[in-house]
């Protein structure tokens, strides 16, 4: 079986996941891949979504965030205002595992516009639930395609912070968590450097190039000395994504 | 005490041009009956407010019901866009429509201070993101007890807010289970209330997770599938296909005239659209099993 780069990304980002880890789940690519996670290696992982479900168990990805079976399979069911202050806010959350539209090099996200806000080029859905588990999940990781319109250097609108302006900018700004310590694309893995809070190129997936990821990126992407290769996506991993994605249709 | 009323007279009586008006729902249990019914009656000028306007407020901003939306997410989830919304804030068809935009979080808390009679909530949010630059209703307030600087938001104080519940008791009590979202304080934060409901029992069903007591409603009508497209649950699912349908049907302005014309103008009621729906939906199904034959 060979995989699809989305199957890839998809796979690398379950990795992730940490076993026993409580996940705040954005809708798509991250429940995905938060679910693969907990079929594979994270079967005690804790997927939390913004409809108020706690501990939710799908048996296949949910095409909203609220759909029935999540609250069917949830330990918890509770309310909007409920789960973002008792949960969210007051420090419940490990991950928060989030895709965007735009990003920049400090991992800071745009779903809001392209262009400018008062007359937008493209008017994006908006900040959902994204700016507080942003700031308020222990670590958060993010994932989406790689390209020179989503990964820029200067994103159109700040809707969530990453690594702010770099060091230090979050502390500032009063915030709990840390912050992206990782970016899944369909090219490979970039962390931040510590001492610049810039996401730098830590692994390419296999068959992949420091070029085609250069290629990709709207800031001067810089290589990490250290570059590894991801290991390709094994029979496992794959089939158990197929049941799962196969359950949707 | 509540009233049990039909839809219609429930908003003749509660909905009036300029209203501000939140039709709440998180994916589950979605007020589409009651919004069909503001079309049809043709208000205007109203501010809408929801968390995550959806398919039904596309449809109420395309037809022209609003001239605001307080909101934090608008989208069709696991679709893609609204054209609808889009459109009203890319090019102001039909209309212009004001934005007031928030987070989550931030519309949760606005919520809360609404139903709870505060001026205000508070939060962690918004630090470090534009939001507060375009949005006046985000103001930084300083912890009198810590000296912690945190995130105000204006209650939320809607004229009327409208819900979907799977049941009212006799006495007029309403109850629902499954996502719960921000029903109750969608309620409890408006000045007039609406609930429609799938039935009405002698006794609430014991799953029931929410109950808002008869003196706290004041008008419930019955309408069965009242939620469709969105589910209620332990009655029907959600219907992914309306929602897939209808990223073709809101594409471009004349289909989507089209649409709310045949579905909703010219319909009497919800019921009358639910049929249409169906037939569409069974003529479509042999559609495609005589291109596959």
């Amino acid at each position: 079986m060979s995989a699809t780069t989305d199957e890839t990304m998809t796979v690398v980002a379950s990795r992730e996941l940490d076993d026993y880890s409580v996940c705040f789940v954005g809708i798509g690519m991250p429940s995905t891949a938060a679910n693969l996670a907990k079929k594979m290696h994270a079967p005690h992982a804790v997927l939390i979504y913004e409809s108020g479900t706690i501990g939710a168990k799908p048996t296949k990805p949910p095409l909203s965030i609220g759909d029935g079976e999540l609250a069917e399979t949830a330990d918890s069911v509770v309310s909007v205002p409920e789960i973002f202050s008792y949960w969210l806010q007051a420090g419940r959350v490990d991950v928060g595992f989030l895709g965007a539209a735009q990003l920049d090099k400090f991992g800071n996200i745009n779903t809001t516009v392209v262009g400018n806000y008062d007359n937008p080029k493209v008017r994006l859905p908006g900040a959902g639930g994204a700016p507080e588990i942003a700031a308020s999940a222990k670590e958060t990781f993010l994932i989406l395609r790689q390209s020179k319109r989503a990964f820029v250097e200067k994103i159109d609108f700040r809707t969530s912070v990453g690594h702010g302006d770099g060091p230090g900018h979050r502390a500032k700004l009063g915030m709990r968590g840390a912050g992206p310590s990782v970016i899944i694309t369909d090219i490979g893995v970039l962390r931040p450097e510590p001492e610049t809070g810039e996401f730098i190129l830590t692994a390419l997936h296999p068959g992949r190039t420091i070029k085609e990821a250069k290629d990709a990126t709207g800031w001067d992407l810089r290589i990490s000395p250290n570059l590894t290769f991801t290991e390709a996506p094994t029979e496992h991993e794959l089939l158990n994504l197929r049941l799962l994605e196969g359950a949707t249709s | 005490m509540s009233e049990f009323l039909p839809l219609s007279a429930a908003i003749v009586n509660s909905v009036h041009d300029g209203d501000c008006v939140a039709l709440e729902g998180f994916t589950h249990l979605i007020p589409y009956a009651a919004g069909h019914e503001i079309i049809r009656q043709q208000r205007k000028n109203l501010t809408l407010v929801r968390m995550t306007p959806d398919v039904l407020y596309d449809q109420m901003i395309g037809a022209g019901s609003a001239s605001k939306l307080i909101f934090s997410w608008g989208g069709n989830p696991g679709v893609g866009s609204l054209h609808r919304f889009r459109e009203a804030i890319e090019q102001g068809w039909p209309r212009a429509l004001e934005i007031e935009e928030h987070s989550h979080a931030g519309m949760a808390a606005r919520y809360v201070a609404g139903a709870s009679g505060l001026p205000f909530g508070v939060l962690r949010g918004y630090a470090g993101t534009d939001l507060p630059k375009h949005t006046s209703t985000i103001a930084n307030i300083e912890c009198p007890f810590t000296g912690e600087i945190l995130t105000a938001v204006p209650a939320l104080k809607p004229d009327v807010g409208i819900i979907h519940a799977q049941q009212a008791d006799q006495h007029g009590n309403i109850g629902f289970w499954g996502i719960q979202g921000v029903q109750k304080e969608a309620v409890l934060s408006a000045s007039r209330n609406i609930v429609t409901v799938e039935e009405i029992v002698d006794k609430l069903d014991s799953r029931t997770s929410v109950t808002i007591p008869s003196w706290a409603i004041n008008s419930i009508s019955v309408v069965p599938n009242g939620a469709h497209p969105s589910y209620a649950h332990g009655y029907y699912e959600r219907d992914n296909v309306f929602y897939t349908d209808w990223e073709k049907i809101s594409h471009d302005r004349a289909h989507f005239l089209e649409w709310i014309d045949a579905h909703i103008m010219q319909t009497k009621d919800f019921s009358e659209h639910l049929s249409m729906v169906n037939t569409e939906a069974t003529q479509s199904r042999h559609r495609s099993e005589t291109v596959h034959a």
